[in-house]
């Protein structure tokens, strides 16, 4: 295993792609874990996974939550957003199951009619595999801007471990030529087998999930060969990046990828937001990276590598340019929105979520 | 089912596109057929900025049919910098509640479904404070 | 133009009327407006309501009440106005006789409000505002009223309690009214603890919708019998005004243009001034609009009707009563039927008919009713023929 891979194994645009705008949104309730823990178990019975999650308010959804990312990502871009050639969606909870949430989005946010707008399913990898789509449209100058979004409104079973992570998040990135960059994408690398550690069946309300099954075979295996892959065939290693971003389902699990893989705390510091705002699922390595450019200075790599149930990763090599000096201060950053915070109780996250049946 | 009516009404609701008028450039929102400011027909497009400020409010404990599961709300006139007044929802509040002149912005939010939870999902602006941030 | 007169009053009392239909209703304010006319007959009917083709599934409601109050063939018209239904329905009726069209036309006004349960019924009363843009953000009337009231306290500097001498002094005036709804008078302090309905409108200041129906029938001077038994009155004045429907597109949401507008013109038909009536029948479906209508009219200064009322200036024996009968608040709000109950109540203070709550030697009233906050005013002037 220590072979080095072929470069052709990248995904490499023809045109260099860069990212363009970004933009994060978090809604502004948190659920402490240890709410969670009182009602179902009397109180912590030991470590709690999170500190608290993001839980999004009666009037929020993958919807709402994707117009207000996409418009801080435009307010980043500069562009207006008739250039965009494609507004793609990637969620566990389209609020429809059939009616695309991106044709709504690209509406709210002013797009024309000449877009792709599909929407995108891969577990918490929907977002970034709309990322790898939009670096083919524009990569392969089919297109010279898209906007790809991983959002989620995470769906946990009341009592389940999820519940205490499951939350709600995301984040929103235009791509486009990379001389216009802030950042640009140099390649990126996908990983995937049919690994069945986490599923939700069509019309099922939660999702199941293969408990300790999710670990080794599943998280750890897709995103540290995902990883691992493509630094080789990049001829990288950790020390060559800044910062890293991993799928963060908890706290652990990242922070372990990141040893696996031979990244420091420290470079998974900034990234690192599922301890206060849990698990964003399709948002969760999209909204660990806006967070990330928040900070980068321009010359610094990141790696990021999501993870999506069922099962795969998507990694990718990003270079941070010039721009983003200047272009970072043009929308509201991760961290206005993980401030902007109003603690509820879990009776009040349990009217927010529908999980009180009316009728 | 009224999808027709929601279908036509999207770009107001959504973007909070309303209309500057040819003849003497007053912004109108919500969108007429004839010009509030001097009478003129009114037609071309014009999408607000979204910032206002408060200048009234009511908190709505009793709400009407298909309102009633996100009671309590608050429904404000909102006096938006371009000059026009609109009535809307305002959200995310916090412990601070709402005051009078006080500054929010437009988000696009789920205002209700049309029906039952077979229907439309009905999406329009609401108006939240104003978050401390860069901008 | 000819001059109007009322010749034959009817109502049923403010209720809930769980075993009377909407027709029956209608029915029975029509038949005793008409039996006290001493067989004088309509040839036209002009009714006002609101809420039937939505809540009963009853449009078409002129020929039904027609048809069912056995008055066959006459000519029908439903008029809407909002809340002001029943008023707009009586300046109609007006138009009718003072243009020579008819010689006698019926009036009635009805409502029928409980024969639908649940939060329908807000839906349906917030249908009267702009439905697009007020209606689709969850805006109850109540919940315009709360719009319109805070704003005022803003402006003005008005004690939130200091509105509550309204529902006080109108559940005061309903004690001695028959056909009231709350025939009880209220304490300050349980004003004070009222649950919030769309605060900062409370219980209390919200006038409670209820069923009814009230008739008036008006007549040419010709039509009317040598030696007719009921003491005359004349409508001397009739104006509709209306405003911008949405509260956002007015230039001034605590000015209620339309209700001033139509006082002034009212008035100026009549030839008086408005402070040349002895009572003031106004529309208090919220505690605040009875505050901004006594400002519009002219008869307090701007913020400060609450502050003259408590200092009893609108009492029954004030400068101007309001009122008299307890108004919607404690008669109770049968909605398209309120204005013509207002109207109905001035009458018998004129004829000296108003029993413990008489003004003595009451001359003149103004009678002005609005569809929410003032988007339609109407406005009457009545006065006693002696």
């Amino acid at each position: 295993m220590t072979q080095t891979l072929p470069e052709n194994l990248l995904l490499k645009p023809n045109r260099p792609v860069g990212i363009i705008g970004y933009g994060a949104y978090v809604p502004r309730y948190r659920l402490p874990a240890i709410e969670v823990a009182r009602v179902w178990h009397g109180g912590a019975r030991g470590g709690l996974p999170i500190k608290e999650k993001a839980v999004a308010g009666l009037d929020e959804d993958v919807i709402t939550m994707s117009i207000e990312a996409a418009r801080n990502a435009l307010a980043r871009a500069g562009i207006h957003a008739h250039a965009l050639r494609a507004v793609w969606v990637g969620s566990e909870s389209h609020p429809y199951a059939v009616k695309p949430s991106g044709t709504l989005v690209a509406e709210a946010i002013g797009a024309g009619p000449d877009i792709q707008a599909g929407d995108w399913e891969f577990a918490c990898k929907a977002g970034t595999e709309a990322l790898v789509a939009a670096m083919g449209l524009v990569g392969s100058g089919m297109g010279r801007y898209a906007l790809a979004i991983g959002m989620d409104t995470a769906q946990g079973r009341p009592g389940d471990a999820l519940e205490y992570t499951a939350a709600s998040g995301g984040a929103a990135y235009i791509l486009g030529p990379a001389e216009e960059g802030l950042a640009q994408i140099e390649f990126s690398y996908s990983y995937v087998s049919d690994t069945p550690d986490f599923w939700r069946r069509a019309h099922a309300r939660y999702p199941e999930h293969g408990q300790r099954f999710t670990g080794e075979p599943a998280y750890f295996k897709h995103i540290t060969e995902a990883g691992s892959r493509l630094m080789r065939a990049a001829g990288t290693t950790a020390a060559d990046y800044a910062y890293a971003v991993f799928h963060q389902p908890n706290t652990k699990f990242p922070q372990r990828a990141a040893l696996l893989l031979g990244f420091s705390e420290e470079q998974i510091a900034p990234g690192l937001l599922s301890p206060v705002i849990g698990n964003t699922y399709a948002g969760a390595a999209m909204i660990g990276l806006s967070a990330t450019l928040d900070v980068a200075k321009p010359g610094d790599r990141i790696l990021v590598v999501s993870f999506g149930s069922g099962a795969g990763s998507d990694a990718f090599q990003i270079l941070v340019g010039e721009a983003i000096e200047e272009r970072r201060n043009k929308a509201m950053r991760t961290q206005d929105y993980i401030a902007r915070r109003t603690e509820i109780d879990y009776a009040t996250y349990a009217r927010l979520r529908g999980k009180i049946t009316l009728k | 089912m009224e999808v027709p009516r929601h279908w036509r009404l999207k770009q107001q609701r959504y973007a909070l596109v309303g209309e500057v008028c040819p003849h003497c450039e007053g912004k109108i929102f919500p969108p007429r057929d004839v010009c509030p400011h001097c009478g003129g027909e009114a037609k071309t497009p014009y999408t607000f900025s979204g910032k206002g400020t408060v200048y009234s409010y009511t908190i709505m404990h009793d709400a009407p049919a298909g309102y009633d599961e996100n009671v309590p709300y608050t429904v404000a006139l909102v006096k938006l910098e371009e000059g026009p007044m609109v009535t809307a929802q305002l959200t995310d509040l916090d412990e601070q509640g709402v005051q009078i002149g006080m500054p929010v912005e437009m988000v696009t939010r789920r205002i209700r479904q049309d029906g039952d939870e077979r229907g439309l999902l009905v999406y329009g602006y609401k108006f939240r404070p104003m978050i401390a941030g860069a901008r | 133009m000819r001059d109007v007169f009322i010749t034959g009053i009817g109502q049923v009392p403010v209720g809930e009327h769980w075993e009377v239909s909407l027709r029956s209703l209608a029915a029975r304010a029509m038949l005793a407006a008409l039996h006290q006319a001493e067989g004088l007959r309509p040839q036209a009917l002009f009714v006002g309501n609101l809420l039937a083709p939505v809540l009963s599934h009853q449009a078409n409601l002129a020929a039904l009440l027609i048809d069912n109050a056995g008055l066959d063939g006459i000519e029908g018209h439903l008029v809407e106005a909002g809340e002001a239904s029943g008023a707009a329905a009586l300046h109609s009726a007006f138009l009718a006789i003072a243009s020579g069209w008819v010689e006698s036309a019926l009036v009635v006004g009805v409502e029928k409000v409980t024969d639908y349960i649940g939060s329908g019924v807000e839906l349906a009363l917030a249908e009267t505002e702009d439905a697009d843009y007020e209606t689709a953000q969850g805006l109850t009337l109540s919940g315009l009223a709360g719009l319109v009231m805070q704003r005022y306290l803003h402006e003005y500097g008005v004690e939130r309690q200091a509105l509550g001498v309204f529902p006080t002094l109108m559940h005061a005036n309903a004690v001695h009214n028959p056909n009231a709804m709350f025939r009880k008078a209220i304490r300050r302090e349980a004003y004070a603890k009222a649950e919030m309905i769309s605060d900062p409108v409370n219980l209390f200041d919200m006038a409670p919708y209820a069923d009814g129906a009230a008739a008036v029938l008006l007549s040419s001077r010709a039509a009317i019998p040598a030696g007719f038994a009921q003491p005359l009155v004349r409508i001397s004045g009739s104006a509709l005004v209306t405003d911008r429907l949405a509260l956002h597109d007015r230039a001034d949401p605590l000015a209620f243009d339309a209700a001033r507008l139509s006082v002034e013109r009212a008035c100026r038909m009549a030839g008086i001034l408005p402070g040349e009536v002895n009572l003031f029948e106004l529309s208090d479906t919220f505690s605040i609009y009875a505050a901004l209508s006594l400002e519009a009219a002219g008869f307090a200064p701007t913020g400060r009707a609450a502050q003259l009322a408590e200092q009893g200036e609108f009492a029954l024996n004030g400068r101007m009563p309001i009122n008299t009968l307890g108004g919607m608040k404690a008669r109770g709000n049968p909605i398209g039927a309120a204005g013509v109950y207002q109207v109905l109540e001035a009458v018998l203070q004129l004829r000296g008919q108003a029993g413990a709550n008489q003004i003595a030697h009451a001359q003149r009233a103004l009678v002005q009713m609005l569809a929410g906050p003032a988007s339609t005013a109407v406005t009457h002037v009545l006065e006693r023929v002696s």
